[in-house]
């Protein structure tokens, strides 16, 4: 299956480490992903609160881009981008006339390339369960984990259409499938505040403590996102009583498909998460070097 | 317990009304003023005005107190909000029109910080067409002179290759500011 990937800023820098984990999983899961050439800012999480247009039309020229490459849709990893691609093309799908006031807002003729998907969208949907189980080499038996959904991807659900925003089980049941055992409760799709994190950090604290506190009460022994954001908020905004690891999903995919966490670049996380991962028997000796 | 001039209020109603509309795509007057999109609001706590009581604002056509809250720019645009109204109003989009319009009216923003950070991101997109987070973050620090906070994180992340000192810009810088104007042209 090959689709346009559309990485986003956040993988040239903070969520560097998940453009490596989200790739090394898509091959190892037969997707090739092609990246869309000279792909733009999504405009999140600032364009949408300062003009309605810009808002609209940052994100769909990438969606015109993309359709442009004549593949099977476009997938990205990040929750912030999806949203922002998903409501430019909920924009532009309300009314066609918009086609023609974008194409002449970004120099591009717009075309629909279908709804935007994630990759948690495309690994559980696409790809499927039975195919993901097929390639676990070494299951994650007796990792307890918290899926964190957030906020983005699901919310609101006439523009995300992926999964029930107040209980979701896309992750989960992924996570079962690694072998991993995911816990019940509250906090999945509650709000992490990241792009809040540097303008009201006291803010975001409340609310990165409030989920980790919520995930340790439930027994879970580490946090699964499918969002930059949120991993990256979540390690930095914590208080020094959380020291549960934060990952990926693609961490844990590539982890049980046998990938070294070198070649994921969960080195490159703040907290200790191979430390987790050798407690469970789930790295090789010799697996632990810097990324 | 403040005093509120409904007369007054009343003569910019319309318009206040119209342009949300427009810019939220949505109806405010369709609120009923159940509250749940404040009793699920994960920054409900930090705001002085309730969403609710924002769209209330609204609906009476209060565009001093509803611009010049504090409530439009800690809206995290989570959306949990739109996604339990029992009234389908889509709250976080009034929440971005009512920035819209604070920032068409050149008002100095409730929240100073929060307003920084989003001049700052959309600086550096309109630059290199991409976010480079260090170039956006230090333009935000010499804006708000907050030139020390997080700089044991900012090391961290360096130390573990997350903050790349080099932008990734497009090839052709024109590409997005051809979008940044055709934006500015429709207004």
């Amino acid at each position: 299956m090959k689709l346009a990937y559309y990485p986003g800023c956040s993988s040239h820098g903070s969520a560097a480490d998940y453009d490596r984990s989200a790739r090394a999983v898509a091959g190892a899961l037969a997707l090739e992903l092609v990246d869309v050439p000279e792909w733009n800012c999504c405009g999140a999480s600032s364009a949408h609160g300062a003009d309605h247009r810009l808002a609209m039309y940052l994100p769909g020229r990438n969606l015109a881009v993309a359709a442009g490459m004549g593949m099977g849709g476009v997938v990205t990893p990040c929750a912030a981008c999806y949203s922002r691609l998903n409501r430019a093309h909920h924009w532009l799908a309300e009314d066609r006339r918009r086609w023609l006031e974008l194409s002449a807002a970004v120099g591009v003729p717009y075309n629909d390339v279908g709804k935007p998907r994630s990759l948690l969208e495309v690994v559980v949907g696409d790809v499927g369960l039975e195919a993901v189980a097929a390639q676990v080499r070494r299951p994650l038996k007796g990792l307890k984990a918290a899926a964190y959904y957030g906020c983005l991807m699901l919310k609101p659900p006439e523009v995300a259409r992926f999964d029930d925003p107040e209980n979701p089980r896309s992750m989960d049941d992924l996570l079962q499938a690694l072998g991993a055992q995911p816990v019940r409760w509250g906090f999945k799709t509650e709000c992490c505040g990241a792009s809040l994190s540097v303008s009201r950090p006291e803010l975001v604290e409340k609310l990165v403590g409030d989920i980790l506190d919520n995930a340790s009460a439930a027994g879970a022994e580490c946090v699964v996102t499918a969002c930059p954001m949120c991993q990256a908020n979540l390690e930095q905004r914590r208080s020094e009583r959380h020291r549960l690891p934060v990952f990926y999903f693609t961490d844990l995919a590539g982890i049980a498909f046998g990938l070294s966490p070198r070649e994921l670049g969960i080195p490159m996380h703040l907290g200790e998460p191979l430390e987790l991962l050798r407690g469970k028997g789930l790295l090789a000796a010799g697996e632990e070097g810097q990324g | 317990m403040a005093v509120v001039d409904l007369t007054e209020a009343a003569k910019g109603r319309e318009e206040l009304l119209t342009r949300v509309r427009e810019l939220a795509e949505t109806d405010p007057l369709a609120c009923y003023q159940c509250g749940k999109c404040s009793a699920g609001c994960p920054l409900s706590f930090a705001m002085d005005y309730q969403p609710r009581q924002i769209i209330r604002l609204v609906q009476l056509g209060m565009r001093e107190q509803a611009l010049g809250s504090s409530t439009i720019w800690l809206c995290a645009g989570c959306a949990t909000c739109t996604t339990r109204c029992p009234r389908q109003v889509k709250i976080d989009g009034v929440m971005d029109a009512l920035r819209q319009l604070a920032g068409q009216d050149g008002r100095a923003p409730r929240e100073r910080e929060v307003a920084a950070f989003h001049t700052s991101f959309l600086e550096s997109v309109r630059r290199g067409g991409r976010v480079h987070e260090l170039g956006m973050v230090g333009s935000y620090k010499l804006r708000t002179r907050r030139i020390f906070q997080d700089g044991g994180l900012g090391w961290n992340l360096l130390r573990h290759r997350r903050l790349p000192l080099k932008a990734s810009p497009l090839r052709d810088r024109k590409t997005v500011e051809r979008i940044f104007r055709a934006a500015e042209v429709r207004g």
